[in-house]
């Protein structure tokens, strides 16, 4: 590993304590390399059924959120400013769009970031 | 067969309301139980592990230091150093919902998560912390989030109206999600069991035929463990890219 060369330049007795300490500084380095590797591990898990229902399930409710939000919002316009059926009808449209935004969004985060589930 | 959705019932735990406030009678129910007892092991867990801080940790302490870690970095990885200031916020999230997630997995108890209303408070809370925290900090340079750079002046107002709708739906989909992935797996869970026992009434070819939803039951709760703890995760890191909106807008 890179840190003989750190080895050879401490003092020559090899007590246990400057064997600890070696080691420790070598703990410490690779816990500084460490937040990837750790990321890797638990972050994402293989690719089995339970990533794929959760990805998809992440996707769909996206995609849902957007169109209630859009219901929500024109009915909510309707009952109060009387535009009906306009308000729902525009804001489902809107809110479906944004809805597939969402999905977008969240789908290239998803690529950006490696394979998080 | 037994119904499956049974238990996600609510029931009083004891005869007489603890206290009333106005006219609504105050119960202990089973879901604020699982509710108390996701926080009360937290605490433990971190009071215990910090009680006794040694440099080479012990089981506990492990625990404690690897969820520490594992938190921050997921804070440090999207919301940047400035999202530390959210981490007790996101720390206390990720372990509710993973203690919740997880206690509901054992036998008899409850699944506080598979409640939308459990979900949705929290996540209206992320939303209104959002949301406080990026008028304060920034002022009506927020608004900016709703503004994408380099979209042609005449398609604006319909861009902008579309963002707007879609920070809308956020809190909407973070509840969403949790609670749809609890939900769904409790209910495989039980309906996989079900058939355990029904095939189990037909005799001995029953038996023999009963292996097989027994092994996917098994083979799902393993699943659902790691499901418990994703969601938990998902919970936490999309906290951290709202949290990273209100810190860093107009991108």
């Amino acid at each position: 590993m890179a840190d003989d060369a750190q080895d050879a330049g401490d003092p020559g007795d090899r007590t246990d304590e400057a064997a600890l300490s070696a080691r420790l500084r070598r703990l410490d380095k690779q816990l500084g390399r460490n937040p990837a590797s750790q990321k890797s591990e638990t972050g994402a898990p293989p690719t089995s059924a339970g990533s794929g229902l959760a990805r998809g399930l992440r996707l769909s409710s996206e995609l849902v959120a957007g169109v209630v939000v859009g219901v929500i919002l024109g009915w909510a316009l309707d009952h109060w400013v009387g535009t009906s059926p306009w308000g729902l009808i525009v804001f489902v449209l809107l809110g479906f769009v944004a809805g597939v935004r969402n999905v977008i969004r969240a789908a290239a985060m998803e690529n950006t970031s490696g394979s998080r589930g | 067969m037994d119904d499956p959705i049974h238990q996600f019932e609510i029931t009083k735990l004891h005869e007489h309301p603890l206290f009333k406030i106005g006219a609504q009678e105050i119960y202990l129910t089973n879901s604020a139980l699982f509710m108390f007892l996701a926080v009360g092991l937290t605490m433990l867990l971190m009071l215990g592990a910090t009680s006794r801080r040694s440099l080479v940790p012990g089981p506990f302490q492990s625990i404690a230091e690897i969820s520490y870690e594992f938190v921050a970095n997921t804070i440090r990885s999207t919301a940047g150093e400035e999202g530390m200031k959210f981490f007790p916020f996101v720390f206390s999230l990720f372990m509710f919902v993973l203690f919740a997630n997880v206690l509901g997995l054992v036998p008899y108890s409850f699944a506080v998560t598979s409640h939308i209303v459990i979900t949705a408070a929290l996540a209206i809370m992320v939303f209104v912390t959002v949301l406080v925290y990026g008028f304060w900090k920034n002022g009506l340079h927020f608004l900016k989030l709703f503004v994408p750079s380099g979209i042609p002046i005449y398609i604006l107002p319909l861009i902008v109206f579309i963002e707007l709708l879609s920070f809308l739906s956020r809190p909407i989909s973070h509840s969403v999600r949790l609670f749809a992935n609890i939900l769904a797996g409790h209910i495989t869970l039980k309906v996989f069991a079900g058939f355990v026992t029904m095939l189990g009434g037909l005799g001995l070819v029953g038996w023999l035929g009963a292996v097989l939803p027994l092994g996917l039951t098994v083979a799902l709760t393993a699943l659902e463990l790691l499901v418990a703890f994703l969601q938990a995760y998902v919970f936490a890191i999309l906290t951290c890219i709202y949290i990273n909106d209100a810190i860093h807008p107009g991108h």
